[in-house]
Order: C-alpha cells, then structure tokens, then sequence
C-alpha cells in the first residue's frame, strides 16, 4: 500500500485513533464473507487497481471514469472520523480522502436529480462471499443529493495516511460519519444521479430494522437492540450514543421537520 | 463397541469431562488476560466473541446430547447413553456461561436494559424461554429425581429439550444479519437428528442390522 500525501484538516474527534490493526481486521464486508475475520484474510483476491466507476444517470459528462480521474489526488485532506456501526460498536477513523461534492461537481449533477446511488462491485471470481445469499447482491446505497454535498460526506482513498487496503473498501468507498457503518459502501464500480429514492439493499434486506437514512440516533432503538449506547473498539465500558454520531451541528438541518422515528 | 461399560465409566466419562470443560477454560483464560492488559484470543471485539462463543458451545453440546439417541439405537449399544446426562448438563453450563458473557460482561450488569432487552427484543425473549426452560431439567438431572418422578414423568419432562433447542436455534437465527449459512446448518443437523428419530427411520436401521448380523456372527 502506497503512501498518499495529504493535508490535515480539522476534523478531529479527539481522544485516541482505533489501531490500525483493529480497523483493517475487523471489518463487515460481506462480499468476502460474514466473519468479522473474513474480509481481512478473503480481499486479496479484489483487484483494485485498474478501477473504473461507471457514472450514468442524470449528469453532464455520463462515462466509464477511471477512479483515478474522479478523486483529486493533488487535494486529499485526512479527515478523523467517529464511525459507528448499527451493530453497536464504534472507532476512530483517519482517512483520506476528498468531499464527496468534489466528485459530483467533476461529473456535473444536472437540474432535477435527487439522489445519488452507489453500487459495490459484485464479481464472484474475487468475492467468495458471493455464493450465499446474505443479501441481493450487488449491494447499492443511497443518499440524498443534499446529504451527499454536505462537506461532512466524504470519498475515502486511503487510511492511515497509506492507500484503503482491499478489506476497508480498496480503491474508492463512501464514508458518510453521521449514518450507522452500513450506508458508507465500499469498493464503489457505479454512481447514478436519479430523482427516485434508490432501494438499498439493507432496506430491501428488512426495511423495519434498517432504513433509508439510517442517522445514527440513540433515541431510535434497531428492533433487535438498543442504540443507547455502543462500545469503542479496545474498550471494555460502554458509552453513549450521540445524535448524528455527534455531528448534528453540521448535519442536523438537513432532517429539520422530519420525524427521525418515521425516516429511521 | 469394543470398549466395556465399566471403562467408559472409569475413564471415559473423565475424559469427555475434560474435553467439555477445554471451550470454557479457554474463554476464561482468554478474560483473565484480556483483562489484565496481555494479548489475548479474543479478538477486538472480546464482548461479541465471548457471547457467540459460549452460545456456539451450547448449542453444539445440546445437538451433541441430541445425537446420543440415534447413535445408541445405530451402535445397537445403549453405552452412548452413559454420557447424556453429562452432556446435558454441560449444555446448561455454557448457557449459564453464555448469560454471565452477556449481563455482566456485555451489559455490565446493566438490569433495566436486561428487562427491556428480554421484555422488547423478541430474539432475547426466544433466547431467555429457552435457557429458563433448561433449569428444571438441570434440576432434575440425578438419579434421586428420576426416582422421584417415576420413570415415565421425568422422561415427559426431559422432552422439553425437543422444544428448547428450536428455541435455541431461533435465537441464532435472529441474532444474524442477512441470510447466512451458520444458523441453517445447526438447524440442518438438529432437523436430521429428529428424522432419525422417526419409527419409520428407526425401523429402516433396524431391519439393516438384523441383515447384517449373521454375517457378522460368522466372522471368526
């Protein structure tokens, strides 16, 4: 994995990073298998680099981009993020990366659209966790186009000041710090501008435990546990689970008037 | 078998002991170290390992118990027998394990959100039926209770491990994201461990054995 040079920024949680250790080996990324295990030892068959990203829909320059064109590699800032997980466990995140927007502004959204949705790739010779069914592959996320040009909403290329390594989304993943882990998809083949509500997959997996939005909000329990709190990675206590996984300054507007217990 | 009751009593039932203690021995050691700032087994989520470790244990042992039947009636030998209760009772050990992963390790002895885990989350409330379900069978577990109860009701009772271990495997089911294999294959076994259970299978192994054993009688 190459080094990326990088700008630091002032997204910065505090407190300590999660090792790297624990970040590049206990991974969902069910593609190449359920285990929290199975990514790390499974991705090297992923092929990451050539990439290409298939930008179609409703945008000005629709084509087959290599991923390379797409992210700025000359404008990458580190970004320290909370992540946290649906499933109740949370770390500390250094990745690097460009504004989500920025990769919008290239491809040009036109007037109209509304939404943006992301597809992973699905290629059963690199991705052994393919031939079961956990879910419909290939798996699609979605997010509004407001939500997707908030300069919170971030495209990550590397981690840990090194390119992203195959089980933490290698080449190019979403990384959306205010939703639960699941709506930062990894390893991104195609991004579609469209003005329906795309179906993720998590949502057509089981709409009741996993919604569009998926905010993270201790306030709104997942049917099958409690969101009150979650437990960092390396600690034993447990803590509170902030609203907007305590970016609800720079993203709770975007949800003004909307009953966060309907729109889960 | 080869093998005498009296040394399955002497040495075996010491053993298998032994071997049904190793799971928990290995999660307690792994705590003691995780605990103590060492390098431990458990991984970075130790709290997630542990629970679905002694839960694997106590599901693979009460399918283990389940299968001593059918393998008794295969062996034409009731010495497997010898073993069930032991089996059982380990069964219930690491659901007791499993329970003290959860409220004091995971919840941190956290009661209110035991209640409203138990009370909403139906997968807690599946898993919790199944483990209360277990005491009396536990409880009942001696040679004195058998005697106690007669024969006939004890063995009426003990057929609440065929409604248990559904229960169990429910509450795997539902503890999984997604479809995943896992859950599907511990309910292919327990599945497979009650057809051997029908009279129609039973009769099928029977009618086998008695082709089989002139021939065996006329080994030298």
């Amino acid at each position: 994995l190459q080094p990326l040079p990088h700008a630091k920024t002032s997204f910065d949680p505090g407190g300590e990073l999660t090792p790297e250790e624990a970040i590049t080996s206990y991974n969902n990324y069910y593609e190449f298998g359920v285990d929290k295990s199975d990514p790390s030892r499974n991705a090297w068959r992923l092929q990451p680099k050539p990439w290409s990203v298939a930008v179609d829909g409703m945008v000005e320059r629709p084509a087959a981009y290599a991923f390379e064109d797409l992210v700025d590699f000359s404008a990458l800032e580190e970004r320290i993020y909370r992540l946290r997980c649906v499933e109740a466990w949370s770390m500390v995140v250094p990745w690097i990366g460009v504004p989500l927007a920025s990769l919008l502004d290239k491809v040009g959204v036109q007037t109209g659209a509304k939404y943006v949705r992301f597809e992973t790739l699905a290629d059963e010779k690199q991705m052994p966790g393919l031939k079961w069914p956990v879910v419909d592959w290939p798996y699609v996320e979605g997010l509004r186009l407001d939500e997707a040009t908030n300069p919170l909403a971030l495209i990550a290329v590397g981690l840990y000041g090194k390119e992203l390594p195959n089980q933490n989304g290698a080449p190019l993943r979403l990384v959306v710090p205010w939703k639960y882990g699941f709506k930062s998809i990894k390893s991104i083949v195609r991004i579609t501008l469209t003005d329906v509500r795309p179906r993720t997959t998590w949502e057509r997996q089981n709409a009741r435990e996993y919604g569009f939005f998926a905010n993270v909000n201790p306030d709104v329990p997942h049917p099958r546990w409690s969101q009150a709190t979650e437990r960092r990675i390396g600690e034993f206590g447990r803590r509170r689970t902030e609203k907007f996984n305590g970016y609800g300054e720079l993203v709770a507007h975007l949800y003004q008037g909307m009953d966060l217990r309907q729109y889960y | 078998m080869g093998v005498s009751a009296r040394a399955l009593k002497r040495y075996g039932k010491p053993i298998a002991f032994l071997l049904l203690s190793l799971p928990a021995a290995w999660l307690v050691a792994n705590w003691i170290l995780a605990f103590a700032g060492e390098p431990h087994g458990l991984g970075f989520n130790p709290h997630e390992t542990s629970n679905r470790f002694s839960g694997d244990w106590a599901l693979r042992i009460l399918l283990g118990g389940l299968a001593l039947t059918p393998l008794a009636s295969a062996l034409g030998t009731q010495k497997p027998i010898l073993f069930r209760r032991m089996m059982g009772l380990f069964a219930f050990f690491y659901v007791l394990l499993h329970i003290v992963s959860y409220v004091w390790l995971d919840l941190l002895l956290d009661w209110a959100a035991l209640w409203r885990d138990i009370v909403k989350r139906t997968y807690i409330t599946v898993g919790m039926a199944a483990a209360v379900a277990l005491v009396p069978l536990a409880w009942t577990s001696t040679s004195g209770w058998v005697k106690r109860l007669g024969a006939r009701r004890w063995k009426r009772l003990h057929r609440l491990v065929y409604l248990i271990v559904p229960l169990a495997l429910l509450h795997f089911y539902m503890m999984r994201k997604g479809i995943q294999a896992e859950p599907l294959i511990y309910a292919a076994i327990f599945a497979g461990l009650m057809l051997l259970r029908l009279p129609v299978v039973r009769r099928l192994f029977h009618r086998t054995q008695n082709r089989k054993r002139p021939a065996g009688l006329s080994r030298p």
